[in-house]
C-alpha cells in the first residue's frame, strides 16, 4: 500500500497543465512512501503522453476510447475504481478542476474510502496527512488520513510542477462501456480564445469601479498585453450582467490562485478575497487608499484606473517586446 | 414529482472565523449561522419544478445538530412543504459518512429528483450530492448551471474550464446547484408564519467516523504586508519594475 496513482486529464488529446501540478504531487507522496507512481490518462485516442515520465510517472496507462473524447463519469469512474482494485495503492490524486471535483466523490463513494478535497499540501513522512482551506479560506485543516486508498483532489496551482525524470512504461488499454447513467453530450465552448480564471498563471479582474461593462476593454486590452492573461470579474459586476458568471472570481464563484492577480476597481469584500487571497502577488488598482484590497495586495497603485489602467498596459507592451 | 432539498447550516460569509478551544474546529460564539446560500439555488429550483409540474412534494432534510432545524425552518418558509432533521452532534471533515447518512434517509424517500447546493461554504467539499447518487446508483449532474426537465428526463449544462458540459440523464436523479440557475425567493411573511405549522421530523442519527481525522484548525497566516507603489499613472513604471526584479511575475 504504497504507491500513487495519478487521474490526469486531457483536452482534445492534449494534456492539461494541471496534470504534471498532480504528477508532482504524486512523486512527492510515494517517494515519502517508498512506492511508484502510475499515471492514468482516460479519453480518445491519440493521446501524447510522451513526456509523462519527466514528471515522475513510473508507468503510463493509457485507457482510450475512439467515442471517449468527452469526461464520461460513469466510464471514468469504472477506469479509475477497477485499477485501483488491482493495484496496490495508497493514494489516488487528481486535480480539484470541474471534471476532478465531480469524478473525485465518485471514486471514493464506490471504493468506499477517504476524500480529502482541494487539497493544497501532502506530507507523507508518517502516515499521510492532508492540508486543505476551508471556511472560504479563513482557516486551514490539517488532517490524518486513517483509512487507505485515500482520494485526493489537489488545488490547481498549489502545486509548481517539478521535472523528476524516468523512463515510464506506456501501456494502452480499451476503455469499457458500461452503461452510461448520466450521458455528457457536448461542449459548448465560449466565442473567445480567452483562457479560463482558473487556469491562468496571471488574472485581471474588473470590478464596480470600471463604470460599465463597455469598459471591460481596458481590463482586456491589459490582459492581452501579457500575452496569456485570463480575465476576471467581481460578483457585483457578474450581478448587474457586464461579465458572465465563468468569469466570477470569489466565495460564489471560481477560486484562483494564479503566479500574478491584477485587481482593477474592486474594493476586496470578503467573498472576493476568499477566491483569490492564495494568488502568488496580487496587485490592486483603486482610488480609495483604504480600500480593503490593499490590505491583501502585495503592491498597490492609488489613483484613477482610467488613467493607471492604459499606462500600465503600454508599459507591459514595451516590457514585453510588443 | 416527489423532490428532496438537502440543506447545511454554515457560518454566515461575513464571520469572522476564530479556532475553537479543541484546536480542531471553529468557535460558534458569537457566529451568525445562514441557510448554505447555494442551498438557496436547490431550494429554488425544487419549487419552481413542483409549481410547473402542478403537484407534488417537496421535503428539505438537513444532517447536523438541533440548531439545524432553524435552517430548515428558512426553507419551508420559502414554500418547502416539510422539512426533516437528520440529528447528529458533529460532522466529519470526510465527506463520505456524510454522504451514507443521507443516502439511508433519501433511499426511502422515492424521490424523483434530489437537489443539493454545489457545495458547502465551511468544509467546501463539492462531493456530498455526488456521493449519495453514487451510493443510490442513480444519474447525478454536479454544479448545475441550468436545467431542464421533460417526461422523466433531464438536459442539464455545467460549467467547465473553458465551456460548458451539456449533460443528460433520466429520472430518478442527484442535481447539485451552481449559483445563476435561478433567482432565490425570499421568505415572504406569510411563509414564514406558515412554515411554524409545516411538519419537521427529527431524526437522530450515528456516521461513521471517516477517514480523516481533523489534527489542527488553523487561520492562515496572514499575507505579508504590501506595499503602496505610488499614486497614479505615474507610479506605472515603478509598478513594473517592481513585479520584473522583486516579484518576478512578468
Ligand atoms: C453570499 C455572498 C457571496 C458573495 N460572493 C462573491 C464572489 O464570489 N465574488 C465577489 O467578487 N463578490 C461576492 N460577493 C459580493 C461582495 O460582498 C461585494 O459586494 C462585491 O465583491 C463588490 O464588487 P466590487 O468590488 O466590484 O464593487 P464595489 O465594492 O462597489 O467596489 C468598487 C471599487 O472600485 C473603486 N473605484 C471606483 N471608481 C474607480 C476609479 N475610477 N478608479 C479606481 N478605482 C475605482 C472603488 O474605490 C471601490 O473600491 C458575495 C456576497 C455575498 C453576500
Amino acid at each position: 500500500m504504497s504507491n500513487v496513482l495519478a487521474v490526469l486529464e486531457q483536452r482534445a488529446g492534449a494534456l492539461k497543465q494541471v496534470s504534471h501540478e498532480v504528477l508532482t504531487a504524486a512523486r512527492a507522496l510515494a517517494d515519502a512512501l517508498g512506492g511508484s507512481v502510475d499515471a492514468l490518462v482516460i479519453g480518445s485516442t491519440g493521446v501524447d503522453a510522451t513526456g509523462l515520465g519527466a514528471y515522475g510517472a513510473d508507468r503510463v496507462t493509457l485507457v482510450e476510447d475512439e467515442e471517449l473524447s468527452l469526461y464520461q463519469p460513469d466510464v471514468f469512474n469504472e477506469v479509475v475504481t477497477a485499477q485501483v482494485r488491482a493495484g496496490d495503492y495508497a493514494a489516488i490524486i487528481l486535480a480539484a478542476t470541474a471534471m476532478g471535483k465531480d469524478l473525485a466523490p465518485r471514486v471514493a463513494a464506490r471504493l468506499d474510502c477517504p476524500l480529502a478535497v482541494d487539497v493544497t499540501a501532502i506530507d507523507g513522512s508518517g502516515g499521510i496527512t492532508v492540508t486543505r482551506p476551508a471556511y472560504s479560506g479563513k482557516a486551514i485543516y490539517t488532517a490524518e488520513v486513517t483509512a487507505t486508498p485515500c482520494v485526493i483532489s489537489v488545488r490547481p496551482n498549489a502545486f509548481t510542477p517539478s521535472e523528476n525524470a524516468r523512463e515510464a512504461a506506456v501501456e494502452t488499454r480499451p476503455a469499457p462501456r458500461p452503461d452510461l447513467r448520466t450521458r455528457t453530450v457536448r461542449v459548448n465552448e465560449p466565442a473567445g480564445e480567452r483562457l479560463d480564471v482558473a487556469e491562468a498563471s496571471i488574472v485581471v479582474s474588473g470590478g464596480r469601479g470600471l463604470k460599465g461593462p463597455e469598459n471591460f476593454k481596458l481590463v482586456e486590452d491589459l490582459a492581452d498585453a501579457f500575452g496569456n492573461a485570463a480575465v476576471g470579474a467581481s460578483r457585483a459586476v457578474v450581478d448587474a450582467g457586464w461579465r458572465p458568471h465563468a468569469d466570477q472570481v470569489g466565495q460564489t464563484g471560481k477560486t484562483v490562485s494564479p503566479q500574478l492577480y491584477i485587481a482593477v476597481g474592486i474594493s476586496g469584500a470578503i467573498q472576493h478575497l476568499a477566491g483569490m487571497r492564495t494568488s502568488k502577488v496580487i496587485v490592486a488598482i483603486n482610488k480609495d487608499k483604504d480600500s480593503p484590497i490593499f490590505k491583501v495586495a502585495d503592491y498597490g497603485v492609488v489613483g484613477d484606473l482610467f488613467e493607471i489602467v492604459p499606462r500600465l498596459t503600454e508599459e507591459i507592451r514595451k516590457v514585453r517586446g510588443g | 414529482m416527489k423532490i428532496a432539498v438537502c440543506l447545511k447550516r454554515v457560518p454566515d460569509t461575513e464571520t469572522r472565523i476564530k479556532i475553537g478551544a479543541d484546536g480542531r474546529s471553529i468557535d460558534e460564539d458569537g457566529v451568525k449561522f445562514i441557510l448554505n446560500p447555494y442551498d438557496e439555488y436547490a431550494v429554488e429550483q425544487a419549487l419552481q419544478l413542483k409549481d410547473s409540474a402542478g403537484t407534488g412534494e417537496v421535503t428539505a432534510i438537513s444532517l447536523g445538530s438541533s440548531a439545524s432545524q432553524e435552517t430548515i425552518r428558512t426553507a419551508l418558509a420559502m414554500g418547502v412543504d416539510r422539512g426533516i432533521l437528520l440529528e447528529t452532534d458533529a460532522l466529519p471533515l470526510d465527506p463520505v459518512p456524510i454522504g451514507k447518512a443521507l443516502a439511508a434517509e433519501l433511499g426511502s424517500g422515492d424521490y424523483d429528483l434530489i437537489f443539493f447546493g454545489k457545495v458547502a461554504i465551511d468544509d467546501y467539499s463539492h462531493a456530498v450530492g455526488t456521493i449519495v447518487s453514487e451510493l443510490l446508483g442513480i444519474p447525478s449532474v454536479s454544479a448545475v448551471g441550468r436545467l431542464e426537465i421533460a417526461d422523466g428526463k433531464g438536459t442539464a449544462e455545467r460549467e467547465i474550464e473553458g465551456g460548458v458540459e451539456v449533460v443528460e440523464f433520466s429520472l430518478p436523479a442527484v442535481l447539485t446547484a451552481e449559483k445563476g440557475l435561478n433567482e432565490p425567493r425570499y421568505p415572504a411573511l406569510r411563509g414564514i408564519m406558515m412554515a411554524k405549522k409545516k411538519p419537521l421530523e427529527i431524526k437522530p442519527v450515528e456516521l461513521e467516523e471517516g477517514g480523516l481525522s481533523v489534527v489542527e484548525l488553523s487561520v492562515p497566516p496572514a499575507r505579508p504586508a504590501g506595499r503602496i507603489v505610488g499614486e497614479g499613472a505615474d507610479a506605472v513604471p515603478a509598478l513594473v519594475e517592481a513585479l520584473r526584479t522583486e516579484a518576478k511575475v512578468i
